[in-house]
């Protein structure tokens, strides 16, 4: 039923891609993305993936195609990383306002400037309010994984809305791991092939993409975010199926030894596994610890967070990105606002760390639980900075 | 379009806000848009049709012996017609007036 590879995360990614048996991809190379693009250019070139692949000459004009092409009716894929994303930018917000079932691949990298090829958030919380449904990955076989979930739910009529993978750029992209890869029965079995609502197609002419005026905008709007709202239950429904078929299983939160834990320390992406190891050591000597991974960013688990983390007295949240002049970082800030609500709520201390590929150790999750301890629960603090 | 924009609440719309009626633009009242409306002085109409030519809404219809009309559901009142005409049998007033 699965077969065990050792392989390259983004070659995996883009097999991947063949497996879902897309119809058109348009992507732009960037680094750390670019092996994705590459081996998806080869999929089609040697004939083993029956795509349109479209070599476009910026990342505006990828995402358009895609727009296009899945508003035809077409699975579309895409990937890019950091600058690519910024210019495609205004094309992803209307991706998701058209309701248009788009897979992208992120691979996490630092917005310029300074100029870095470098792996931090900072890329993807540029566009947190873009409408897409967004999951951050841990490791290359949630990445393979989530090719697959990723079509399912954004497919499914119920949800019908664009879908972001997040994957460490470097820490994922270009490491060899060992995979399993499915059999296309089980894929196929997951996977139905793309039904779409509304087509562009001269025997059914519809019009998409059209003005609003003030007097509908709101109500536009409205939908929009009602539709990701609901979106919860089907995208709990494509992880539990995929669970099924495959033993893997998924979870909006990812709860790492948090039973009884006063101190819970909160990741998102592929530092949740460092994080572990730093969980560890500190359960091995008695201090009740525990880690909350971050999976579903958008949208947002309110009630999921807030169960995982009850009981505990002191939130150490890590954001990966800064947002300039604001309270804290953009997770903290998730956190403290669904947080608010609640009558017994721990204190919430924010760290801003690992910007740009600066490494983390499994000590340093160790200073930052014990510093937070100290420290006050407003605003926040850049990690390992000096001076 | 059968409601009006301001009545549709957002459990009406479509997903994606797709326009499933084709041609449905035709229902929309440019009119409204109008400051100054058109005067047309038929004694003075060489029926030419040059304003019938310039009209960018084709707002303005040939009606019979090839005189015309303006259709102020969609004339914007931007005053083309007016300008263009040879012998001012066009003029454009405030809509207040």
């Amino acid at each position: 039923m699965a077969t065990k590879v050792g392989m390259e995360v983004s070659l995996a990614a883009a097999e991947a891609v063949k497996q879902a048996n897309v119809d058109v991809v348009a992507a732009y190379p960037i680094t750390p993305q670019t092996h994705i693009v590459e081996h998806l250019a080869e999929l089609v070139n040697n004939g083993e993936l029956d795509a349109e692949f479209i070599p476009v000459e910026s990342e505006h004009s990828a995402m358009s195609v895609c727009t296009g092409s899945s508003a035809a009716g077409a699975r579309s894929f895409t990937c890019t990383s950091s600058q690519g994303l910024a210019l495609m930018n205004e094309i992803v917000f209307i991706t998701a306002s058209l309701r248009l079932p788009i897979v992208m691949l992120l691979a996490n990298r630092t917005l310029s400037g300074p100029l870095s090829i470098w792996n931090d958030h900072s890329d993807v919380m540029s566009i947190r309010d873009c409408g897409w449904i967004q999951v951050f990955v841990e490791n290359g076989q949630e990445v393979y994984d989530h090719v697959f979930i990723g079509y399912r739910v954004a497919e499914d009529r119920n949800c019908l809305l664009p879908f972001m993978v997040n994957l460490d750029g470097f820490i994922l992209t270009h490491v060899i791991e060992p995979l399993e890869f499915l059999d296309q029965e089980i894929i196929d079995r997951y996977l139905p092939p793309y039904r779409p609502l509304y087509s562009l197609h001269p025997n059914h002419p519809v019009t998409m993409g059209a003005f609003s005026t003030p007097a509908l905008y709101t109500e536009t709007k409205k939908a929009q975010d009602e539709a990701i709202r609901e979106a919860m239950p089907y995208i709990l429904k494509g992880w539990q199926e995929f669970g099924d078929l495959t033993g893997r299983y998924y979870h909006p939160i990812e709860h790492y030894k948090t039973e009884g834990a006063k101190v819970i320390l909160v990741t998102q992406g592929s530092l949740g596994e460092t994080a572990s190891i730093a969980i560890d050591s500190l359960r091995e000597k008695g201090e009740t610890v525990g880690l909350v991974k971050i999976r579903l960013w958008r949208p947002f688990p309110v009630h999921e967070f807030r169960e995982a983390v009850k009981g505990a007295e002191l939130v150490v949240v890590m954001d990966r990105a800064i947002s300039y002049g604001a309270s804290a970082g953009p997770l903290a800030m998730e956190i403290r606002s669904a947080l608010y609500a609640e009558e017994e709520r721990p204190r919430v201390v924010n760290w801003i760390a690992g910007l740009a590929g600066r490494d983390l150790s499994p000590e340093d999750f160790l200073q930052m639980i014990h510093q937070a301890k100290e420290r006050s629960d407003e605003g926040y603090e850049i990690y390992g900075v000096r001076g | 379009m059968a409601k009006p924009e301001h009545e549709i609440t957002w459990k009406e719309l479509n997903v994606g806000c797709v326009i499933d009626e084709p041609g449905n633009a035709a229902s929309y009242r440019t009119g409204d848009w109008r400051s100054q409306r058109p005067i047309y002085t038929k004694d003075r109409c060489i029926r030419c049709g040059t304003c019938y030519v310039f009209c960018p809404d084709m707002a303005i219809k040939i009606i019979q012996e090839g005189y015309v009309e303006h259709d102020l559901y969609y004339c914007k009142g931007c005053g083309i017609c007016a300008e263009e005409c040879p012998t001012g049998a066009i003029a454009m007033v405030d809509e207040e007036e």
